[in-house]
């Protein structure tokens, strides 16, 4: 059961060989967290990723695998991982794949983002939902990123496929209001992970650490949604009324 | 069939992790036995039941998600003749408001009665719950001389002399035995419906504890305020039921009109953050300088004396949506250490705790899973979203532990599960218990998961 501090017992987590995934988990299995189902794709990945989970004091860790290109597996990878976990007191999904300058002309390439990274990530989000539902409570933590709130040149393909699973999961956080479950969407910076290994450090970033924390402190306060760093609120605040002209020059 | 009223988001007096579940309210106990037969309550499935009174455990003793909750107010209520001893037979549901409004004209007052009326008679013997009195009356079960008992065995009447097994598994049980449906209580003779009391101010901890050590004895109702923000500042009020002969000369109606209605309401919605360090300071503030340093024998209206907080009706809204929980534990009598300890942490954390409520415990009663301990108890709000206070309870935990102490879990919303064998040492005589009454494992609670009761 997730205790008044919202911090959970059991937890299955969507993209657990992820940096963010890894430092999250962590954090929960330092506070209360025993049983963990980490699903992912790379089994060697997921292997470590599990040695770490207990290292950091989780009982009981299971791999599911699936593959974020393959929607239709979405429902089974997500039962797998439920029926692996017993109750699951936390969903936590850190699905996506990174779009980058060279890819944007390549349909190919596109498909794989946008399915990646809002396709499966919905159809599994929904499944989750139905399966939490039944248990009456749950939490859903949705990583999204501050890039999902006004789309960039650099990386759109990947940001605005961020922006519709940002969306989806606001809305389907209004949707359970009344059911216990409890959606919260977490839009860090730019994160420095192997994901973004290479390019330059933007403004606004925040380290794996620095997202786990604020994530801890977002589960208590079950916000709808937690910024990282807290400033990046403000900022991307603004960012919304940059006038385009404007907001294309804007370095980082 | 009981009535159904749905699926319902229910939460704790803290109002942190609502869960879902069916509500539903028997009329017997014949209603209850028909819930216990449904087929899906089995210990894999879906399910699980527990009863649910006035929703006044703070954190998630009386939810069960995904379950059925028996709400205990609607239809088993009704209070009974007061006999010459004293003895009533009383609904579950019924609330002690309700008892003390329809008995204390009479004369007649509860054995033991916790800082809120608002509770039911089931709920105040499955939390074995305490009073200031607890120093020379024990607790609520003690006075309670028996119960009837629906179980998904059978509906059983259960005295401490029949079958004490259940009987004191299910005082402090949580409702983890059964459904309690009524129980036969043994009430107080009073002559008036005032106290007599004293008060007196200390400027620190020590001097509060070595007070209450020397002097409770000579008082029926002995309680302490702590200012956790100012190193134990404290506020002793003691005091006993006014007889007749107390009342001044002119005044001498012992029983007078109570109004129904609480002084005040708290708003329905209020923003996070508006119980903070500065207002809490503001408000300790004022507590402290209004009290006086020493004064003897002040008539006070024992609404007033039992429950200052029911004047204020939703006061658990004011900590804004995140909610709060309550901290209360008890350790020993020689480990008031222990008590100084977590007043320090809490202050040193910048814990924008309220007022702490210290009192001294006298013997404990025979449930395993109840809570008093002869020693010290201290009880203090926390909000939930202040920094850095999840790791710092959890310290105080170990500390508690070490002690010989333990947490109490009508209010626990957030104990480190593996802690719970070593504060309830005697957790197996429950395990017992329920392997007769309730062996299928269908009475379970958020609570029972999340602690690994069940």
């Amino acid at each position: 059961m997730l205790d008044a501090f919202g911090q959970p017992q059991s937890a299955v987590v969507l993209g657990g060989s992820s940096d963010l995934a890894g430092a999250i988990v962590d954090a929960l299995a330092r506070r209360r967290c025993k049983t963990v189902v980490l699903a992912g794709r790379d089994e060697d990945r997921l292997a470590s990723a599990a040695r770490a989970a207990k290292t950091a004091g989780a009982e009981r860790v299971v791999g599911v695998r699936f593959d974020a290109l393959d929607v239709a597996d979405a429902v089974r990878a997500v039962d797998e991982s439920f029926d692996a976990a017993g109750a699951v007191d936390l969903v936590l999904l850190a699905v996506g794949v990174l779009s980058a300058e060279r890819d944007e002309l390549d349909p190919a390439r596109t498909a794989e983002v946008v399915t990646a990274t809002y396709c499966w990530p919905a159809v599994a989000l929904t499944r989750v939902a139905a399966r939490l539902q039944e248990q009456g409570y749950g939490r859903i933590v949705v990583l999204s990123s501050v890039a999902a709130v006004r789309v960039r040149r650099q990386n759109f393909v990947y940001a605005s496929a961020k922006a519709g699973l940002d969306d989806f999961s606001i809305g389907l956080s209004e949707a359970l209001r009344t059911s216990g479950v409890v959606v919260q969407v977490v839009r860090p910076g730019r994160v420095p992970t192997k994901m973004t290994a290479g390019l330059p450090k933007a403004p606004l970033s925040a380290t794996p650490e620095a997202v786990a924390e604020a994530v801890m402190a977002g589960l208590e306060s079950r916000a709808q949604v937690v910024w990282v760093p807290a400033s990046a609120r403000w900022a991307l605040l603004l960012a919304r009324f940059v006038p385009q002209w404007l907001w294309r020059r804007i370095p980082g | 069939m009981p009535d159904v009223t749905g699926e319902r988001l229910l939460c704790g007096w803290g109002r942190a992790g609502a869960t879902r579940a069916l509500l539903v309210s028997p009329r017997d106990g014949g209603e209850i036995a028909s819930l216990f037969s449904r087929s899906d309550f089995s210990r894999s499935g879906r399910g699980g039941m527990i009863a649910r009174g006035l929703g006044r455990s703070y954190g998630d003793a009386a939810q069960c998600a995904g379950g059925t909750v028996v709400d205990t107010t609607a239809h088993l209520t009704g209070i009974g003749e007061v006999g010459p001893s004293g003895e009533v037979e009383v609904g579950a549901g019924t609330s002690l408001d309700e008892l003390v409004r329809q008995t204390l004209h009479k004369g007649w007052f509860l054995p033991v009665t916790p800082g809120t009326r608002h509770v039911t008679v089931g709920g105040a013997f499955a939390a074995d719950v305490h009073g200031k009195n607890h120093h020379v009356e024990g607790s609520f079960a003690r006075h309670t001389t028996a119960i009837t008992l629906s179980t998904p065995e059978g509906e059983h009447r259960v005295s401490a002399a029949d079958d004490p097994e259940l009987f004191w598994a299910t005082a402090g049980g949580m409702g983890l035995t059964g459904i309690v449906t009524s129980a036969s209580i043994r009430m107080l003779p009073v002559e008036t419906d005032r106290m007599l009391v004293d008060t007196d101010r200390f400027s620190g901890l020590d001097a509060v504890m070595a007070a209450m050590e020397e002097g409770d004895e000579r008082h029926r109702y002995s309680v302490a305020w702590v200012d956790c923000s100012r190193s134990g500042r404290a506020v002793l009020t003691r005091g006993d039921h006014a007889r007749l002969d107390d009342l001044p000369p002119g005044a001498r109606r012992p029983f007078r009109e109570h109004p129904v209605r609480p002084l005040l309401r708290a708003p329905g919605h209020v923003p996070n953050g508006l119980i903070n360090r500065v207002s809490i300071a503001a408000l300790n503030e004022v507590w402290y300088r209004r009290a006086p340093a020493h004064r003897e024998a002040e008539l006070q209206s024992l609404w007033h004396f039992f429950y200052p907080l029911d004047a204020v009706a939703d006061w658990n809204r004011l900590y804004g949506a995140s909610g709060f929980l309550q901290y209360q534990f008890a350790v020993p009598l020689k480990r008031g250490d222990v008590v100084a300890l977590a007043i320090r942490e809490l202050s040193r954390q910048r814990v924008p705790s309220s007022l702490a409520v210290l009192k001294r415990f006298g013997p404990a009663s025979p449930g395993p899973l109840s809570f008093p301990m002869p020693g010290w108890t201290l009880a203090l709000d926390v909000p939930i979203g202040a920094e850095e206070v999840a790791q710092c309870l959890d310290r105080l935990d170990d500390a508690v532990g070490g002690a010989g102490g333990r947490v109490y879990l009508a209010k626990d919303s957030r104990l480190r599960p593996d802690l719970v064998p070593i504060m309830y040492p005697r957790l197996a005589e429950l395990h017992e218990v329920r392997r007769r009454v309730d062996p299928g494992g269908v009475l379970r609670s958020d609570l029972s998961r999340r602690l690994g009761l069940d």
